[in-house]
């Protein structure tokens, strides 16, 4: 079982658990961000704060493409399919995002809409394929590791000919997001960043080096693998100790510094930077995402349909925003676990398994309980 | 006029109560089902006077694909209700069998549904009694639907039921998990991959008799169908006010299973099983229950994975195999794939 096994060897956990533990200095606290919510599943899956010294506090970052998405991009989507009848694909975890007017996409869905739970965009571009009476577009979303496929779909919905295939381009761009978590004056005190995986094997880790060299901040990318994480937590805190402030690899199985440079050129062809894009949490951040290049514009959803974008703020309750800055931990949101569940979630970061809310409500909740208790439990 | 069990599709006309009918059933179901009980032809069949309390269960079974790596919806839809009937602590007697059948369906796929169908009803030592045959529209059904429901008899002064556990018990686990539900999307349309995983489906009867045999103190046995291991231990912490603590490293799963879950970014604790039960029983009896398992076929992998705990809560509390703790929570919505 090469690749798994390996890296979720509780012997060899414990031994990096020692060694962090052993480099961790008195008098210092360590607040570090995991960037990715692949990292923060893994925290939580894995149980691995439990293995970490007290000193060592980890902050869940927005790299969630589902939470970082705002209200207004999730109803540009229900517009779509409610009012110009696309049949509209979407990945699993986007459609009970709740959106404006109590609807959501699985909401929408059962007001007749035509809305499709896919895996890939492969089979969006399938179903534009096999009925071409039928406009379908793809709600395309993420980071770079989604990016690139959306731009192959494009390409080959060109080469096919098709008509009726078009693409929401909903795509960010990581680097973006840790800029402005680090610009937030008020923001949260970060000592350094645990660095992406997959998104890392596109864009290389050379795009990080500003938050080293400029910012300060130490940067180790990292694999999803609860022994990846560990072994980067390791490196950060012997940067930090040594007052040095770097871009390392602990994911030297699958990054380079340049990453894809293939996926690069196919992005850079089929996409071009939008001048601003809002985030859910973020605000509106400048040069943060990507729009489909107007060579393209034929497959273009948002050009196509004339779809205006219309910002709508979170539920009041909600802190899905602070949490997504990491000035929040999800157990300090008000509704947390009462009125927001995986069942019925209020924000996003409750709905989507990547979700620092979703996360610590599956597997970490159990260590509120004291807090809790006074209300009368979860369930 | 004679079926077609060759080239033959299932028409309205099966399911109208006419003479077509009465060949289906006459040419397909009784000759691959026939028993003294079905024979009799009538509109229920009349049964022996049990010798104790009866035991009652019913599952509907919807599989896409009907057909999958190690069975096929037909010997799931004996396995699934023997299995109910079976983890009651009940010795599974007779079937009923309710087909609900989609225009179209070929009648070789059909047969081969009904013939697997008495295959593993004569493995599990049961009867199919009675039996309903209804056809719909062509888009309107899945192929075919089965609904079984079993009938069975239980030991004399046994009392099994979620709801009997209490702190200190012990929670046993038959074998490997996650391989129906994996050999099942392995072969799913869209998302057809290429793997060795073969379902579990099995019947458990003979299992559960051998732990019945030891004599052992049980509390509650159950099958982790839908919604996988972490579903029915939830289930059960919940059924009787408690908690509990399972070792991640205890619960066996094949490495092929470990290997298409992180393919999907699923995982095996939420994965549907088809031949496996949990077992909670009375602490001083744990390691003779765990030898009677480990003795039969169906339970050589059986494990001890944890305990039952006080929490009024109700956590299912696990330790991962590095060491950390988390929740093994109930499934909520479907289980996806991760984006990023």
């Amino acid at each position: 079982m090469k690749y798994i096994e390996e890296f979720r060897n509780g012997k060899l956990a414990r031994g990096l658990a020692e060694a962090i533990a052993g480099e961790v200095r008195d008098g210092r606290r360590y607040h570090l961000m995991e960037f990715c919510g692949g990292h923060t599943h893994a925290i939580s899956r894995y149980g691995l704060a439990d293995l970490l010294p007290p000193r060592v506090r980890m902050i869940h970052g927005p790299g969630c493409p589902v939470c970082v998405l705002p209200v207004g991009r999730i109803d540009q989507a229900i517009r779509l399919a409610l009012e110009h009848e696309v049949t509209l694909c979407s990945y699993g975890d986007c459609l009970r995002v709740p959106a404006s007017h109590g609807l959501s996409l699985q909401k929408a869905r059962a007001q007749g809409a035509d809305v499709r739970m896919v895996y890939a965009i492969t089979d969006a571009l399938e179903l534009a394929r096999q009925n071409p009476d039928k406009q379908v577009a793809f709600l395309a979303i993420g980071f770079e590791t989604t990016t690139p496929p959306t731009a192959v779909a494009i390409r080959q919905a060109e080469a096919l000919g098709l008509a009726n295939f078009f693409v929401l381009c909903n795509h960010v761009l990581t680097p973006a997001a840790m800029r402005a978590i680090l610009d937030n004056p008020a923001g949260v005190q970060l000592d350094g960043f645990v660095g992406p995986a997959h998104v890392s094997t596109v864009i290389g880790s050379r795009p990080y080096e500003p938050f080293a060299n400029v910012y300060g901040k130490p940067v180790v990318i990292a694999g999803f693998e609860p022994l990846d994480v560990l072994q980067a937590i390791l490196m950060l805190v012997r940067q930090i100790n040594a007052g040095r402030a770097e871009v390392e690899n602990e994911f030297t199985r699958a990054v380079t510094p340049e990453g894809n440079r293939k996926a690069q050129a196919l992005m850079n062809e089929v996409f071009a930077l939008r001048d601003a894009f809002e985030w859910r949490g973020l605000g509106t951040l400048p040069h943060s995402a990507l729009k489909v290049r107007p060579e393209y514009a034929a497959f273009d959803a948002e050009a196509r349909f004339g779809l205006g974008y219309v910002p709508v703020p979170d539920n009041k309750a909600c802190e899905c925003g602070a949490i997504l800055r990491g000035e929040k931990r999800p157990q300090e949101c008000r509704i947390f676990g009462t009125a927001c569940t995986p069942e019925r979630p209020v924000g996003s970061c409750m709905v989507s398994a990547e979700g620092a809310c979703a996360a610590h409500y599956q597997y970490g909740r159990f260590k509120d309980v004291a807090r809790h208790a006074s209300q009368g439990g979860e369930r | 006029m004679k079926l077609d069990l060759l080239h033959g599709r299932v028409e309205m006309a099966h399911g109208s109560g006419g003479r077509a009918m009465a060949n289906l059933i006459e040419g397909l179901f009784a000759k691959a089902l026939g028993n003294a009980y079905l024979a009799q032809g009538d509109d229920g069949a009349v049964l022996p006077p049990p010798s104790g309390r009866l035991v009652m269960s019913t599952d509907s079974h919807v599989v896409s694909p009907l057909f999958f790596p190690g069975g096929d919806i037909g010997s799931l839809a004996v396995h699934g209700t023997v299995n109910d009937v079976a983890v009651m602590g009940a010795k599974p007697l007779y079937l009923s069998a309710a087909f609900i059948l989609e225009e179209g369906l070929p009648l070789a796929d059909l047969l081969r549904i009904v013939e697997s169908m008495a295959r593993a009803a004569a493995d599990a030592g049961v009867l199919i009694v009675t039996g309903d045959t209804k056809v719909v529209e062509k888009g309107k059904g899945d192929g075919v639907f089965i609904t079984t429901t079993g009938v069975g008899v239980l030991r004399e002064g046994l009392e099994l039921s979620g709801n009997r556990a209490g702190p200190g018990d012990v929670v046993l686990l038959s074998g490997s998990i996650g391989e129906h539900g994996m050999a099942i999307l392995s072969r799913r349309e869209g998302l057809n991959f290429d793997s060795p995983i073969v379902s579990d489906s099995a019947p458990l009867n003979g299992l559960v008799e051998a732990m019945l045999d030891t004599g052992a103190e049980l509390r509650a046995l159950r099958d982790p169908t839908r919604g996988g291991l972490a579903t029915t231990l939830n289930e059960l912490a919940k059924q009787s006010g408690v908690g509990m603590r399972i070792e991640e490293a205890a619960v066996p799963v094949e490495p092929v299973v470990v290997a298409a879950c992180e393919f999907l970014g699923l995982d095996p604790f939420y994965i549907a099983n088809e031949g496996k039960l949990v077992a909670l029983c009375a602490p001083q009896d744990a390691d003779r229950l765990l030898a009677a398992m480990r003795a039969q076929p169906l339970g050589k992998k059986a494990a001890i994975i944890g305990e039952v705990v006080e929490d009024r809560h109700g956590f299912v509390q696990m330790t991962t195999r590095l060491g950390g703790r988390r929740i093994l929570d109930w499934l909520s919505g479907e289980p996806l794939p991760r984006i990023c």
